[in-house]
């Protein structure tokens, strides 16, 4: 294989493991939106809480895969405490409220992290199993990105399974339609929310560990993925697990090679993309819902 | 008395849309509910399911106050929910609609007269051609009959059946009224909102009708029969 062809694949390679962890992130944070219309700001703060958890456990113990089962669980704790305590307090008074206070969440759990881990990058190795590349069929892969791919491949079978076989993802499907008849069918509404609301950040805790040895840890780990998540949401269709892969698989793509083609366009392609996509269908791309 | 509503004050923000609203439904009985549009007849419904807060008044249902509950907790309790626009889940099979229904997602066993799948599509047949099909493609009339399956899955002793004629051609109008007659004479109460007066009138024995927030007349069928002007003040246009 000639050298350009081995950049392209590369660089696919190095687009679709950012799609997919993007996708990690827009599905926790498309699930809450569509079941609660809870537009959950601090989505990103808990996708960058869980690389600091991930940063601290490699510190205590070393290990990285340690890292990845215990920080999504303990940002999942997180959201759940955030949920029960915090936002099913508010949710009578209705939507202003709960954005306001999820704006707030981000802010505090931008500023904690900052007290206990400093400002600074904090360098996370790729563990010593994922480190360099692989050769197949004279191409060299590199490892990492091909399990942040596997991984992600592997929850969206988990979740699929879930939503599809599953009654318990019968009933997610269902609320995310109409909560208010899932509740007046006997379903404990506000207990799925808190699980659906822990579920969704432990994908978010997911994607901040896969994506830490890559970036490193930092505050501003939040930023970057934000307005990328919330992008894919949208033009996914609010709601839509379906839409937000496909979105965050453009979008990795776009990013990639959009740094190749059209490097001066390459911070705003999202955004022609996302406006193309809106002009057309204003719901998203598998949106039923009215934002 | 099985159901027994005192009082109910419900606001829609600073509109008092339910002002001191009191009914009664007994074991077994058809009561229909009745009023011109925005009179509060679905807001009673929904203030007794939970899914409006009365903000003062009763709902003793067997006894217990479930005024305030959460939907879910009143269904627990007993009571079903067919609600205006059907509320059929869109994007879920025919199937997997009436599973929802069921309580903790089984049928109970130690209850021979537990609803069954089978037995909604006996009530129901035109659902059983379509039991795979998902929930956006049914017509009106099979959205209507999947509502009240739907319900029914949770062997309520008591319905809330919010217009299940609304909307329907006339013939299937007289099939989703045979229908609710066959669930009557299975022993479940309905409590009944409906604008069909003729409807209303074959299926229950008592009736409400409602002015702005209020009950304005209360009786038997044969009551209203005997009282036209009732009639043309607060139901005919
Ligand atoms: N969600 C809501 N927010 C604010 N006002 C509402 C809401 N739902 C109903 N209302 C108002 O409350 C009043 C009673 O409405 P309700 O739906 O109970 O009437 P209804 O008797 O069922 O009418 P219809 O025959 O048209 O179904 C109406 O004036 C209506 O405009
Ligand atoms: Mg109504």
């Amino acid at each position: 294989m000639d050298a350009t062809t081995a950049m392209y694949v590369a660089q696919g390679i190095h687009g679709l493991a950012y799609g997919m962890v993007l996708f990690l992130v827009a599905s926790g944070l498309t699930l809450i939106f569509g079941m609660m219309g809870i537009l959950n700001v601090a989505h990103t703060a808990f996708f960058m809480l869980s690389a600091y958890f991930c940063y601290q456990v490699v510190a205590w113990t070393g290990s990285f895969w340690l890292a990845l089962l215990l920080a999504p669980i303990a940002t999942a704790i997180v959201g759940i405490l955030v949920e029960r305590f915090l936002l099913r307090r508010i949710h009578a008074f209705g939507l202003l409220f709960e954005l306001t206070l999820t704006i707030g969440v981000m802010f505090v759990i931008m500023e904690a992290v900052k007290v206990f881990w400093g400002t600074e990058n904090l360098p996370l190795p790729v563990p010593s199993l994922l480190e360099g590349l692989v050769s197949i069929g004279g191409m060299d892969y590199p490892i990492y990105r091909l399990f942040i791919i596997g991984l992600s491949l592997v929850i969206l079978g988990f979740l699929a399974f879930i939503l599809y076989k599953t009654r318990m993802g019968m009933v997610v499907r269902a609320a995310v339609s109409d909560a208010d008849m899932v509740n007046a069918l006997g379903i404990n509404v506000p207990r799925l929310f808190m699980f659906v609301f822990g579920v969704g950040t432990w994908l978010a805790g997911l994607a901040g560990v896969a994506i830490a040895p890559i970036l490193t840890v930092f505050p501003g780990l939040a930023d970057q993925m934000g307005m990328d998540a919330f992008i894919v949401v949208i033009v996914g269709g609010f709601g839509s697990l379906g839409g937000a892969l496909m979105v965050a698989i453009i979008s990795g793509l776009l990013s990639s090679y959009g740094v190749q083609f059209v490097s001066q366009l390459a911070p705003v392609l999202m955004f022609i993309f996302m406006a193309v996509v809106l002009a057309i269908k204003p719901t998203g791309f598998f949106g039923e819902r009215e934002g | 008395m099985l159901l027994e509503v005192k009082d109910l004050n419900t606001y829609y923000g600073y509109s008092h849309v339910l002002q001191g609203m009191s009914l009664t439904v007994d074991h077994g009985e058809c009561v229909a509910l009745l009023g011109r549009n925005g009179m509060g007849k679905s807001t009673t419904l929904k203030s007794i399911m939970g899914l409006a807060k009365p903000r003062s008044g009763t709902v003793l249902y067997k006894g217990e106050d479930v005024a305030g509950y959460p939907p879910y907790k009143v269904v627990r309790a007993g009571i079903g929910y067919v609600p205006e626009e059907r509320r059929i889940f869109a994007t879920l099979s025919v199937l997997e609609n009436l599973a929802m229904g069921m309580k903790g997602g089984k049928i109970d066993k130690g209850n021979p007269d537990a609803w069954t799948v089978e037995r909604v599509f006996e009530h129901f047949p035109p659902l059983k051609e379509r039991q795979g099909s998902k929930g956006a493609l049914l017509s009106g009339g099979e959205q209507q009959m999947l509502a009240i399956g739907r319900s029914l899955m949770g062997n309520p002793e008591l319905l809330l059946v919010d217009e299940p004629t609304e909307g329907l051609a006339p013939l299937l109008v007289s099939e989703v009224r045979d229908m609710l007659e066959d669930i009557k004479k299975t022993g479940v109460a309905i409590l009944l909102v409906e604008h069909n007066l003729r409807v209303a009138m074959s299926l229950a024995q008592r009736l409400y009708i409602m002015k702005k927030a209020e009950v304005a007349f209360a009786g038997t069928v044969k009551e209203l029969d005997a009282r036209p002007d009732v009639r043309e003040k607060y139901l005919e246009v």
